[in-house]
């Protein structure tokens, strides 16, 4: 019943964008992007090899510059997007573009890690997504179940649809709302609701959450002071239509429920500094993971707010089969909301966690210094939550 | 007489026996004497060697034979001694004759003399008898004169007595024939109670002869009478305008008259009932809004003279009256007594509810004890209607309220020392002075606070002492001390004291800062103070003034004390975390807002990090105003400014020099990590001890911390990085000295360096030289 020791990777560069290949279910696989202001960029794409426990990457250029948040297509999985910082004339712009990866990257294919680098290939320009007039791109996200073709970017005070035509290489801008108001006003992070048939985004900016229709491109609720501070990211329970976690500079990490924009359903205070970023497993809603400054990765359980507070229905014959081997699972039965593990591998701050698309039992998470981590839910839990 | 010569002539038989039997005879004569008068013959003769008594040859033996003497002495004796017995026999003979005649003498004259007196006494008899006739003769006519005159008064007697019994007779009837003029009269005058006892006697007779028509007319003229009598009586009663003891002389007369004392007893009581009402009635309207109402005490007098006193009257005279309806009665009694009380107490509670309100425990308790005085009485008298336990009850009942009144006031007045100290915190910040010192704000609230408990519990104390009467109810005794002084009101107080300074921890607006940080030090420190000393001294106080007898568990003070350290940990907690953002702010505004590509070359310390030295100095005077100093490192408190400075820069010089060199891209990374393999994990928001240098590098901590990752979100141009590098040097010269290890700024600005450095696309440091010269100079 021993856990696995978590696979670690190290990256040459700082790095912050991580995200899983969203459109692929079987093969592990992640790609991070770095941030160097001195050399070319890469784009990792990183295949976990979960029977063997070793790691097969690939490195992509990007030229263009140093990479803050990257995202993958739900639909294609050669398709990505990336916001980029392009420095020109002692000016900082973040722009943001939709690249497709060289065909043969897109399952993996399976070279020895040793000659990668001299052989990096680059990306293939799909198109740009025109932020001249908005302003520094914070992220890109895809519409999560349709068929890649609509993506959402925010753009400081601006959160604007995108139409991806012709193959994702013309996008057509298809709406866009902002966010008015006094002072310097910023999208942070936004999530693209998975339910409501995929109609619904919420937004980060400042301390405040909103969510947003994205037909009439209006806002739907906005959950003011939703963190004492700057609220870092934010993301949707996959199963529960009304409910999102969201993370902070407070060193919170909060649960709502949508319709009830006054009170969080509940908080968490386990991280000593900022949290930069909270997931949901897609598959088991209990599972959320957080990453923080405070160089900590958490994984909490939090049974008495998911979809399956009681755990699922255990029939008889397996109780009885299962007392065998685990009597002590008896007693934990109703399991209360707490902290799973706490992971120390890393020495600088965590600025991305990320479940993998396809083993809904596996994670990345990615600190400053380039190390990437990938760690396992405990046998345990995972246990006791499949039986 | 004869007999001695008879005897004699032995002697002559035998001339010495005489003189030697002389002795013996003598004991002879002696013996038969004895045997005269019942003695036993053995024992008058003591001789010695008793020889046999029926020796015929014992001269004094019963069975002397003289023949067989003779023969015996001829035989046996010589002579010589023949002769000496014959002189011996003959001296006794002798002997025997003078005593004999002297003997004779004697009694011939007692003979002559008895002689005479019975001659005398038969003359005297003969007398006599002759007037014992004379006076039996008298009696006989006596007798008869007698038994003549009582034949004749036999007859004059008899008709005596048959004329005394009619005499009586006579009277009774009279009496009968007079009753109902009598009764009228009475009537008229109002003597009922002589109404009532002549009808009570005549009641039997007239019943028993009513067959006779005169007697009948008496009896209907009687019966018209005492019916007007009860109706006159019904009125009178019914009137009700005399006070109680009237009517219950009404209701007995009625009883008297055989009235049913069921319905009497009903009449009776609603009767008292209105009587009573009318006493409620007034209270009620001494509750009243309009007129202003008198205190609790008079309230209770009133309601203790007027209501109280007269419940007790009619129980009192129900129970004489309708003693014997037995049970039943006293149910009703009890029930009617019951009602009423409820309604005195719903009274009573509503004038004591108007009085929760107020400050003046000592009126109260005066006012609850009369009440509950008063109803002891009846209480007494009406065990089964419960009056006296009821009457406890709301005495208990209103000390409860008191207590939780208390507890309100302590807790308002704990909000208004805190609203104080906002004022006061407030204040002097427009007057731009210190004003009041943080350390004389703390003494003063916590001296305020304590003298509040001690008012309190001085006034709660009064519902124990000995002089009140409710003071030694179980419910005093124990309960209360235990469960309402020292838990309900004393813990719940410091209790709640901790919760309320805790909701400054969590409240809802810790962006904006709502509560003054001071106001969060001061409520820490004052927590921990309670910790050390206050709690216990409270509660040795309370413990002390109320005995507390009762067993049940009561929250030892440990708890207490480790929850309002729990507290003051967790105000400390946010006090570093509101200053630190505070901090924090100030750093992340000036490092977004700034354009780092397109900055001059620095000249200056950036203003914005001497306000953070400056706010730190401060915090460091307000924190050193409440708590002790506390512990640092020893290795280099006493290392100067310039050692320390020279230091850090050679350090920072070797930690990314070869950043710079492009062809080594790895050794950053390599260099910066195994840097951090060495150092140890800085906990940024670590929990917090109770001294300065702890909060002062918790806020430290926090403020590097943002600082590191706000650089690490921009990108630097080459001035930006040296403008970074001058601000961090200038940080690192003035708040070494607040921490605990300074190594730790160390590490938390090398960091910031090194991150700007990395975010910068040409990265030139400044000169150490260069950078000391500009910190120095601002």
């Amino acid at each position: 019943m021993e856990d696995d020791a978590p696979v670690i990777y190290g990256l040459e560069f700082q790095a912050r964008a991580l995200t899983p290949q969203t459109a692929e279910t079987d093969a592990i696989r992640f790609l991070v992007g770095t941030q160097s202001l001195k050399y070319d960029n890469q784009i990792h794409i990183i295949d976990f090899d979960d029977e063997n426990n070793i790691i097969n990457k690939n490195v992509l250029l990007h030229q263009v510059g140093e990479i803050w948040h990257i995202s993958t297509s739900p639909a294609d999985k050669g398709v990505l997007a990336t916001c980029y910082n392009r420095t020109s004339d002692s000016r900082v712009l973040t722009c943001a573009a939709v690249w497709r990866m060289p065909k043969e990257l897109e399952s993996g294919s399976h070279e020895s890690p040793d000659d990668s680098s001299s052989t990096a290939q680059t990306l293939e320009l799909l198109c740009h997504l025109d932020n001249t007039a908005h302003g520094n791109m914070a992220c890109v996200v895809w519409e999560p179940m349709g068929d890649g073709k609509k993506v959402i970017s925010l753009a400081d005070n601006h959160i604007l649809l995108w139409d991806l035509q012709e193959s994702s290489s013309q996008a057509v801008l298809a709406g866009s709302a902002s966010l008015e108001g006094k002072g310097q006003l910023r999208f942070t992070s936004g999530r693209w609701s998975p339910h409501h048939n995929c109609t619904q985004v919420a937004t980060a900016s400042d301390t405040t959450l909103r969510g947003w229709d994205t037909r009439s491109m209006s806002q739907v609720y906005c959950i003011e002071n939703a963190h004492g501070q700057l609220v870092r990211d934010l993301d949707f329970n996959p199963n529960k239509q009304y409910y999102l976690a969201s993370c902070g500079d407070d060193c919170k990490v909060k649960f709502w429920d949508t319709r009830n924009v006054t009170e969080p359903v509940k908080t968490l205070e386990e991280h000593s500094h900022w949290v930069w970023n909270v997931r949901y497993n897609h598959s088991h809603d209990q599972l959320v993971l957080t990453g923080s400054s405070d160089s900590r990765v958490i994984l909490s359980n939090m049974v008495s707010i998911s979809s399956e507070p009681f755990g699922h229905l255990v029939d008889d014959d397996d109780v009885s089969d299962q007392e065998d081997h685990q009597p002590e699972e008896k007693s934990k039965e109703p399991l209360q909301d707490n902290v799973i593990a706490t992971y120390e591998e890393h020495e600088d701050s965590v600025y991305a966690v990320e479940w993998s698309s396809a083993d809904p039992w596996l994670f990345a998470s990615l600190s400053y210094d380039g190390r990437l981590v990938i760690n396992r839910v405990p046998r345990a839990l995972k246990y006791h939550i499949l039986l | 007489m004869a007999a001695g010569p008879d005897h004699g002539s032995g002697p002559g038989d035998s001339p010495e026996g005489p003189e030697a039997e002389a002795p013996e005879r003598r004991r002879k004569a002696h013996g038969m004497l004895k045997l005269y008068y019942g003695l036993s013959e053995g024992e008058a003769a003591g001789r010695p060697a008793g020889p046999d008594p029926l020796d015929p040859t014992d001269l004094n033996g019963a069975h002397f034979d003289p023949e067989v003497y003779l023969d015996k002495l001829r035989r046996e004796c010589p002579l010589a001694q023949l002769m000496d017995s014959e002189t011996d026999m003959v001296r006794q003979i002798r002997a025997l004759d003078s005593d004999m005649q002297t003997l004779v003498y004697e009694n011939y004259n007692k003979f002559i003399s008895a002689t005479d007196t019975i001659r005398k006494m038969k003359n005297d008899f003969r007398k006599m008898e002759d007037e014992m006739d004379r006076l039996a003769t008298n009696m006989a006519v006596i007798t008869d004169f007698s038994a003549r005159i009582s034949a004749t008064l036999q007859d004059r007697h008899e008709r005596i007595t048959k004329l005394a019994g009619v005499h009586a007779l006579l009277r009774k009837l009279q009496f009968l024939f007079e009753l109902p003029s009598r009764l009228t009269k009475c009537v008229e005058l109002g003597a009922y109670g002589q109404a009532v006892r002549y009808q009570g006697r005549a009641q039997a007779v007239l019943q028993q002869y009513q067959h006779l028509p005169s007697f009948r007319a008496i009896q209907d003229d009687c019966q018209v009478i005492t019916a007007r009598l009860v109706q006159q009586l019904r009125q009178r009663f019914r009137e009700g305008g005399s006070g109680a003891p009237e009517q219950a002389e009404c209701v007995e007369l009625l009883l008297a008259l055989g009235e049913p004392a069921e319905e009497l007893c009903e009449e009776f009581l609603a009767h008292a009932r209105g009587r009573l009402e009318e006493e409620l009635r007034s209270l009620e309207a001494e509750l009243g809004p309009s007129p202003p109402a008198p205190d609790v005490l008079e309230f209770t007098d009133h309601g203790g003279s007027g209501f109280v006193g007269g419940l007790c009257q009619v129980a009192a005279a129900y129970q004489e009256l309708f003693a014997a309806q037995g049970p039943a009665g006293a149910e009703k009694l009890a029930a009617f007594a019951r009602e009423l009380g409820g309604r005195y107490f719903a009274l009573v509670e509503r004038r004591l509810a108007q009085e929760q309100g107020g400050g003046d425990n000592s009126l109260l308790v005066r006012a609850l004890d009369r009440f509950h005085r008063r109803l002891r009485a009846p209480g007494a008298l009406l065990a089964a209607a419960g009056l006296a336990e009821a009457a406890t009850e709301i005495v208990e009942r209103v000390a409860r309220e008191r207590l939780g009144h208390h507890l309100q006031g302590l807790r308002a007045a704990f909000l208004g020392c805190l609203t104080d100290v906002r004022q006061a915190l407030a204040a002097p910040r427009l007057a731009g002075k210190e004003g009041p010192g943080l350390a004389e704000l703390l003494a003063n609230v916590a001296s305020s606070i304590l003298s509040h408990i001690k008012a309190s519990l001085a006034a709660v104390h009064l519902f124990t002492a000995k002089e009140v009467s409710f003071s030694n109810k179980p419910y005093f005794r124990g309960e209360f001390c235990s469960q309402g002084v020292r838990e309900g009101l004393i813990v719940g107080f410091i209790r709640s004291m901790c919760q309320t300074a805790q909701s400054f921890c969590d409240s809802p607006g810790e962006k904006g800062g709502a509560t003054p940080p001071a106001l969060l030090l001061l409520l820490s420190r004052l927590c921990l103070d309670y910790e050390t000393a206050t709690i216990s001294y409270i509660l040795t106080l309370t413990d002390e003034q109320f005995l507390v007898q009762d067993q049940s568990p009561v929250t030892p003070v440990s708890t207490l004390c480790a929850e309002a350290r729990e507290t003051a940990r967790r105000l400390l907690t946010h006090y570093v975390k509101v200053q630190g953002l505070v901090i924090s702010q100030m750093l992340r505004k000036s490092v977004e807002t700034r354009d780092w590509l397109s900055t001059l070359e620095p000249r200056n310390v950036r203003a914005v990090m001497k306000r953070v030295v400056e706010d730190t100095t401060a915090i460091d005077v307000q924190v050193g105003l409440l708590y002790e100093e506390g512990v640092r490192k020893a290795q280099s408190s006493d290392s100067s400014k310039r050692t320390f400075s020279v230091y850090s820069s050679s350090r920072q010089q070797g930690r990314y020099a070869p950043s710079y060199t492009p062809s080594a891209p790895m050794d950053t990374n390599l260099l910066s990590n195994i840097q951090k393999l060495f150092s140890e994990r800085i906990d940024v928001f670590s929990p917090v001890e109770f001294n300065k240098v702890s909060v002062l590098t918790g806020i430290i901590k926090i403020s590097l911390k943002t600082l590191l990752e706000c650089v690490r979100l921009r990108t630097f141009g080459r001035f930006g990085l040296q403008q970074v590098q001058v601000d961090c040097h200038f940080l690192q010269l003035y708040l070494w000295r607040f921490v605990a290890d300074e190594e730790l700024v160390h590490l938390l600005l090398d960091e910031v360096v090194a991150s700007a450095a990395l975010r910068c696309p040409d990265p030139v440091p400044m000169e150490p030289s260069v950078v000391e010269v500009i910190c120095e100079r601002g």
